[in-house]
């Protein structure tokens, strides 16, 4: 049923046009009827988005070939799961996925906040209709998902590497992260256009904001699980345009979320704090543009395409538009507290933002310095690894020690006595443990070496503010000690909640210094019975075999592992050649030791006919603690995005005392 | 063909009845004006957030105090601009309280003729 699609992609499209022009005329002139009218447009969007979204999904199921997308990205040998992730795979159907969590987002949003935030919502409604009306009109008249064609015998395949169970999660975990931000940008809008710059639009979109982020996060994590074990070729991290893409706008709602604590606290940085939502919005329709039109070469990205410079014009617009809007606002925005001393909080939080802002915008250069070094000279320049890596140093290091330093200062402003007495026992602590790993010879890396000092300097200060902490609950009245940590976090979710995600990117640190400054690797061509040796490991290559699956032909060696005098068991990498698309993939083989978060990282890289095979093997110790890093960050998100029943009863009684309905 | 064309006109017409209901539930309201928050109760929100980020910040300098993770010499610093603080803005909630008409806690103005 293409037509329905169709039909329901242009009646989207009807409505986002009616959504924006209604819901803006009611804001600017105060209509009641019509202002209630755009938002039921903005909700019957996101049904009939749903529609056209179940029409492309069951065309998908059923292996319509007839649909153009369909036998594009998917075979008839392509196993379920995969063919429901070939709905994101493809280039048209990610935007129709990004325009159902659009009106999705929005609709919820919007009913969420119509009673007590009512005259703001008002004027956020076209705001959010505008974004939809770029990506309706993408879908019905430039890259329509619904387009058709004399049904081939079998579809053309998915790509290798995209047939993997991470690709069920990552790539939706990323659209979530990336039109979430779409709230806080269409609020901060809304606040900036209506001239209601008070706190409401800071309080509606702060679960939005971090679920978009926390999703944006998780998401990277897995894509970069997915690329160890998956891709092939040893990381999983490769600063590739596209997985920037995802890292800018995190790094950006990562600095409002900590920016938006100083709003809140001293009612400071509100210019700022639109900004970095304007920029994060930006950056996530760059990095939509980045993986969508073409525009650069990457695992991730598609081929050329027609929708890029629509979405450049749609950046362009967005980014003119919103930067008017603040310019026009600025006498509104200007806050009437100043920063009283380079020493505290709010300071830190400030460094902590210049250097995230620096980051963001040093991998934005590096993404787009190719771009314009080929526009101006005719040759793309490509700025490598050493790039980012030297700029992941200077900027990551201090904001890695910021995290300890940030939470214990007091607001306002500190002494330098008092900074003494509260630093002395993570310092301590950080120096020991940085002189111990010196001794342990961790001294053939500086920039590792620090990394695992500066990240004990806040892991003691995380354990020093949970034990203060308990022990305060306790000395209150707790019953019990698990009573007075519990309260403790329950009385102030986002504070220790915040401690929490702190602790995952201590964690996400040492791995990431641990597996990149401290990894071991060796190369070697084998025939059977041959070994080779790696770190403290010896693999001995024992045997070769193939065998026919679905969709693909599976090879696969067998090596025993020993480690010293231990028999570790046996490991098996190889490579698939998919039947329908013609490609080989690398499946690496990984042994993990539980123990110290060790991994033994084993690539084919090639297999002769006579069964020798070039192998090339990594040791990457404590590599593990970045997925660790990835359910502690969930933890923590969960704890502070957990609703606050004091602070919702605060917020209720500020309402009615107003005279708005005390309801949420 | 014929069967995705008429659930397209049912998804249509249904839309269009969403878009139109506030209008056919409403066919000629006493007042159609949104009724947004005017200048005095915008000022008196400012004012609530002032109080409760003052109060928010006196309750966690305690807290902070209690731990030790704010030395004595901090705390005794930042107690009385504090306190202070939060006293002027009770004052001022207190004094725009007298010049506007009371507004009874915990009802919210008439539903009708608000957005």
């Amino acid at each position: 049923m293409p037509e329905l699609g169709r039909a329901a992609l242009v009646v989207t499209l009807g409505l986002s046009v009616y959504a924006l022009v209604a819901g803006a005329a009611a804001a600017r002139l105060g209509r009641r009827r019509l202002a209630y009218s755009a938002q039921n447009a903005l909700v019957a969007a996101f049904f009939s988005t749903l529609v056209a979204a179940g029409v492309l999904l069951a065309a998908l199921l059923r292996n319509d070939f007839s649909f153009t997308y369909v036998a594009r990205t998917t075979s008839e040998a392509l196993p379920t799961a995969y063919t429901i992730s070939a709905f994101w795979g493809g280039q048209e159907g990610s935007l129709l996925l990004w325009l159902l969590m659009l009106t999705g987002f929005g609709a919820v949003a919007v009913r969420l906040n119509r009673s007590w935030a009512r005259s703001l919502v008002v004027w956020v409604v076209p705001v959010f209709a505008a974004v939809g009306v770029f990506f309706s009109f993408l879908l019905v008249a430039v890259a329509s998902p619904f387009a058709t064609q004399a049904a081939p015998p079998d579809g053309a395949g998915m790509t290798p590497s995209l047939q993997n169970p991470y690709m069920l999660a990552h790539p939706p975990l990323l659209y979530v992260g990336y039109v979430g931000l779409t709230v806080p940008f269409a609020f901060a809008i809304g606040a900036l256009l209506s001239g209601q710059l008070d706190e409401r639009w800071l309080v509606a979109t702060r679960r939005f904001t971090l679920f978009a982020w926390t999703a944006l996060g998780i998401g990277q994590l897995l894509g970069a699980h997915w690329a160890y074990v998956e891709v092939g070729w040893g990381g999983y991290y490769a600063w590739d345009p596209v997985e920037n893409a995802a890292l800018m706008p995190w790094l950006a709602a990562t600095a409002f979320l900590h920016s938006v604590m100083i709003q809140e606290r001293r009612g400071m940085l509100r210019i700022w704090n639109v900004l970095l939502v304007i920029l994060a919005f930006s950056l996530s329709l760059f990095g939509t543009f980045l993986t969508r039109s073409g525009v650069v070469n990457s695992i991730h990205s598609f081929t050329q395409s027609s929708i890029g410079p629509w979405f450049l014009a749609f950046i362009a617009v967005v980014v003119a538009f919103s930067l008017a809007v603040v310019f026009w606002r600025l006498p509104l925005l200007r806050s009437p507290t100043k920063l009283e001393s380079p020493i505290s909080r709010e300071a830190a939080f400030l460094y902590n933002n210049l250097l995230l802002l620096a980051l963001c915008l040093t991998i934005l250069w590096g993404v787009v310095y190719p771009l314009l070094s080929e526009a101006v000279r005719g040759e793309a320049v490509v700025l490598g690894r050493s790039y980012y890596d030297f700029f992941l140093r200077i900027f990551g290091l201090p904001l890695l020690l910021l995290m300890g330093i940030g939470p214990l200062i007091a607001w306002r402003r500190a002494s330098l006595r008092s900074l003494a007495t509260t630093f002395r026992w993570p310092t301590a602590f950080a120096l020991a443990t940085g002189v111990v790993l010196l001794v342990l010879g961790a001294g053939s890396s500086v920039p590792g070496l620090v990394a695992y000092t500066f990240s004990a300097f806040v892991a003691a200060t995380i354990v020093l503010e949970f034990a203060r902490g308990t022990r305060a609950r306790k000395a209150l009245g707790a019953a019990s000690w698990p009573r007075a940590f519990s309260s403790l976090v329950a009385r102030n979710r986002r504070r220790y909640g915040g401690y929490v995600v702190h602790a995952a990117i201590v964690l996400l640190a040492i791995g990431i210094a641990g597996s990149s400054a401290f990894d071991s690797v060796a190369e070697a061509k084998l025939a059977r019975g041959e070994s080779m040796e790696v770190g403290d490991y010896t693999l001995v290559y024992r045997s070769l075999d193939e065998q026919q699956v679905a969709n693909a032909t599976e090879v696969r060696a067998t090596l025993g592992v020993t480690r010293g005098d231990r028999d570790l068991g046996t490991l098996e990498a190889g490579k698939n050649a998919y039947t329908i698309e013609q490609q080989v993939s690398n499946e690496v083989g990984i042994r993990s030791d539980r123990l110290t978060g060790e991994d033994l990282f084993v690539i084919t890289e090639q297999i002769d006919p006579d069964g020798t095979i070039y192998f090339r093997v990594f040791v990457k110790p404590l590599v593990n603690l970045i997925w660790v890093a990835g359910l502690v960050f969930l933890l923590g998100s969960v704890i502070t995005l957990w609703p606050d029943a004091r602070e919702q009863r605060r917020l209720v009684s500020r309402a009615s005392e107003v005279g708005v309905p005390a309801t949420r | 063909m014929t069967a995705a064309l008429v659930l397209a006109a049912v998804l249509a017409v249904a839309c269009v009845l969403a878009v139109a209901l506030p209008f056919l539930r409403e066919p000629e309201p006493d007042s159609d004006s949104l009724d947004d928050l005017d200048e005095g109760e915008r000022r008196r929100l400012e004012l609530l957030e002032a109080r409760d980020r003052a109060l928010a910040a006196l309750k966690e300098l305690e807290f902070d105090h209690r731990t030790g993770t704010i030395s004595d010499e901090d705390y005794r610093s930042q107690l009385g601009p504090l306190r202070r603080e939060a006293a002027g803005t009770l004052q001022a909630i207190e004094q725009d309280g007298s010049r506007r008409e009371p507004v009874s806690s915990g009802e919210g103005r008439p539903e009708r003729g608000r957005t």
